[in-house]
């Protein structure tokens, strides 16, 4: 009778029997099977990310074009683009429209908190809707944002002439396309806000609020003492991921703005200038440096972020 | 009052989709006439099969659909072995290629763009749906999720295989990935999101409009004809409509994902 292949199937032979505790134990006793799995993952991992973050730096400090190939030359590349205006204005919109979005994440805390109210009907409705701008593609929902904001037959102004309020054409004109578009930025992400913020008010102990209503406190003094206080950790959570993804805005800007508009020149976020001078311009050396650019603020405002945690979030 | 305000502020948020369906449904005339009429006179259905007609919308249906199977079946192989490996396996060097592998999340995408674009183009692969894959199948993101989520499963599971004779791979296919299936079903249905919806590398990668995934074929849509707004209208709801299904069938897995990994597209 052959031994049978299959294993773990019959009882177990006895395990050999373990070193007599003179060898040293092996601390590594995987490497061989971790370099033959870890193979294709990690060949992908270079090929993918480590050695095109290496030429992107490499980039930054060349001249030439996909003809002649490049060389390394130095920081002109660098001065060329920070004694340019584009770059600073870029950097500017962004940050502006990564503040105005935030203002969308106090506006989450007050829908978690009305959500979250004991025996809510019609929760999961409302939840369903809040979110569905989530799922839906950038440059669709952009399309439609766009038709809306038109100045000659757009439903905003519609809307706001039938009561009275200004009107204008909101993405075409310089002084309102970026507000414009951060509009539908907080729309987009208000659904992701709250889902993150509902999960760190489950978490919030019932007993607190009970207390605090015996103590007489209202609806509104609750929340102000009660839930957002216990809640600061989500909230910064919510605060970090909100602006990393305003700082990455390209979709809305692309669509809702076409390359005709007369607005596009003052409302060009860090994003579109790199797709612009990298892509349409095949400038990819400057495109290149652009992309640093954005890892350098990405950084930046994420420290200033973290740094700034310590006065206002509390850790249970 | 509760209700007053939540019902106000969900119908700000889908008033824009209804306003795009309404609009699919009117006439050129009727969609830029002032004053705005509502409802359409008479619903114009030929907007939807004019949207058909003007940009190779299958094709970039089938380049979309093929683009995000790959990719995300790619993915939940590559990144599923490389979370094994670094989660359950001891070997030299584990430390310091873990954070190889981490500190490609923190830097922003557009650092890997220009490269990436010519590995691609030096494989000769422009204009096909492993360019549209490649890049995102190796995803950091998905290595960091189902890591974080196999740090959590009891070690007795591969001692006990292990002694039953089993080694790393067989125990990685037979015990570890089945029981992976609540992360993988939340990267899968991320990756999907991030894959059907992304503009820029497609944009980058597929210029030929027979190669191109939808939302480019969108934005080309718009460039060719900026003012046809019933017909950019039908297209984009049809566009948005698999997501916007998928994920009210599915709507807890999606709500667990994002709150999972805090993460959206």
């Amino acid at each position: 009778m052959t031994v049978t292949q299959t294993k773990g199937s019959a009882a177990p032979p006895a395990p050999p029997a373990p070193p007599g505790g003179r060898r040293r134990p092996n601390r590594h006793p995987d490497n061989a099977w971790a370099a033959i799995l870890l193979a294709v993952p990690f060949a992908g991992l270079v090929i993918f990310y480590l050695w095109p973050l290496l030429r992107t730096v490499l980039l930054s400090l060349s001249e030439g074009t996909a003809f002649t190939g490049y060389t390394v030359t130095g920081f002109d590349n660098w001065r060329q683009l920070f004694e340019g205006d584009d770059v600073w204005r870029a950097l500017v919109n962004t940050l502006v429209y990564a503040a105005i979005v935030l203002l969308g994440v106090p506006l989450a805390m007050v829908i978690a908190a009305l959500l979250h109210q004991k025996g809510l009907r019609g929760r999961s409705f409302y939840r369903t809707l809040y979110f569905v701008p989530v799922v839906t593609m950038p440059v669709a929902v952009a399309m439609v944002w766009r038709y809306i904001y038109n100045g000659d037959f757009g439903l905003l102004n519609e809307v706001l002439d039938s009561v009275g309020g200004p009107t204008r054409a909101w993405v075409a004109d310089p002084d309102t396309a970026l507000y414009a578009v951060a509009v539908v930025g907080i729309w987009m992400a208000l659904g992701t806000n709250l889902i993150i913020l509902a999960a760190g008010l489950e978490a919030v102990p019932e007993t607190l609020e009970e207390a605090a209503m015996l103590d007489g406190a209202g609806p509104i003094r609750r929340f102000f003492s009660v839930t957002v206080p216990l809640l600061t950790p989500s909230i910064f959570l919510v605060s970090v991921l909100s602006v990393i993804g305003s700082l990455q805005m390209f979709d809305l800007l692309f669509i809702m703005l076409g390359r005709t508009n007369p607005a596009l020149a003052d409302s060009k976020t860090i994003v579109y200038l790199f797709y612009e001078e990298a892509f349409v311009r095949n400038d990819r050396p400057l495109g290149a440096v652009i992309a640093l650019v954005t890892l350098v603020v990405t950084l930046a405002v994420t420290a200033v972020q973290f740094r700034l945690q310590r006065r206002w979030v509390t850790y249970a | 009052m509760t209700h007053v305000v939540l019902m106000a502020g969900a119908l700000l948020m889908v008033s824009p989709f209804l306003w795009q369906f309404l609009t699919s449904l009117k006439t050129l005339g009727e969609s830029t006439r002032i004053p705005l009429t509502v409802l359409p006179s008479s619903p114009q259905w030929s907007n939807y099969s004019e949207f058909f007609d003007v940009v190779p919308v299958g094709s970039m249906a089938v380049n979309s659909v093929l683009a995000l199977v790959l990719r995300v079946v790619a993915q939940l192989l590559i990144a599923s072995l490389a979370a094994y490996v670094f989660a359950r396996l001891r070997f030299r060097f584990r430390g310091p290629l873990l954070a190889c592998f981490l500190v490609v999340l923190m830097v922003p995408p557009q650092l890997f763009v220009i490269p990436q674009y010519e590995v691609i183009r030096t494989m000769g692969w422009l204009n096909s749906v492993q360019a549209l894959a490649l890049p995102g199948a190796f995803s950091a993101f998905g290595v960091f999720v189902l890591y974080q989520f196999m740090r959590t499963l009891p070690p007795e599971l591969d001692e006990a295989a292990k002694i039953d004779g089993a080694n790393p791979w067989q125990i990685y296919l037979r015990i570890i990935l089945p029981l992976c299936r609540p992360a993988l079903a939340a990267l899968t249905i991320l990756t999907s999101l991030f894959s059907w919806n992304d503009l820029l590398w497609p944009l980058i990668v597929n210029t030929i409009p027979d190669r191109m995934t939808l939302p480019v074929g969108l934005a080309t849509l718009q460039g060719a004809q900026g003012t046809d707004y019933p017909v950019l209208m039908a297209g984009s709801l049809l566009t948005i409509l698999p997501m916007v299904l998928v994920f009210v069938l599915l709507q807890k897995q999606f709500i667990r994902g994002i709150a999972m990994s805090g993460i959206k597209a």
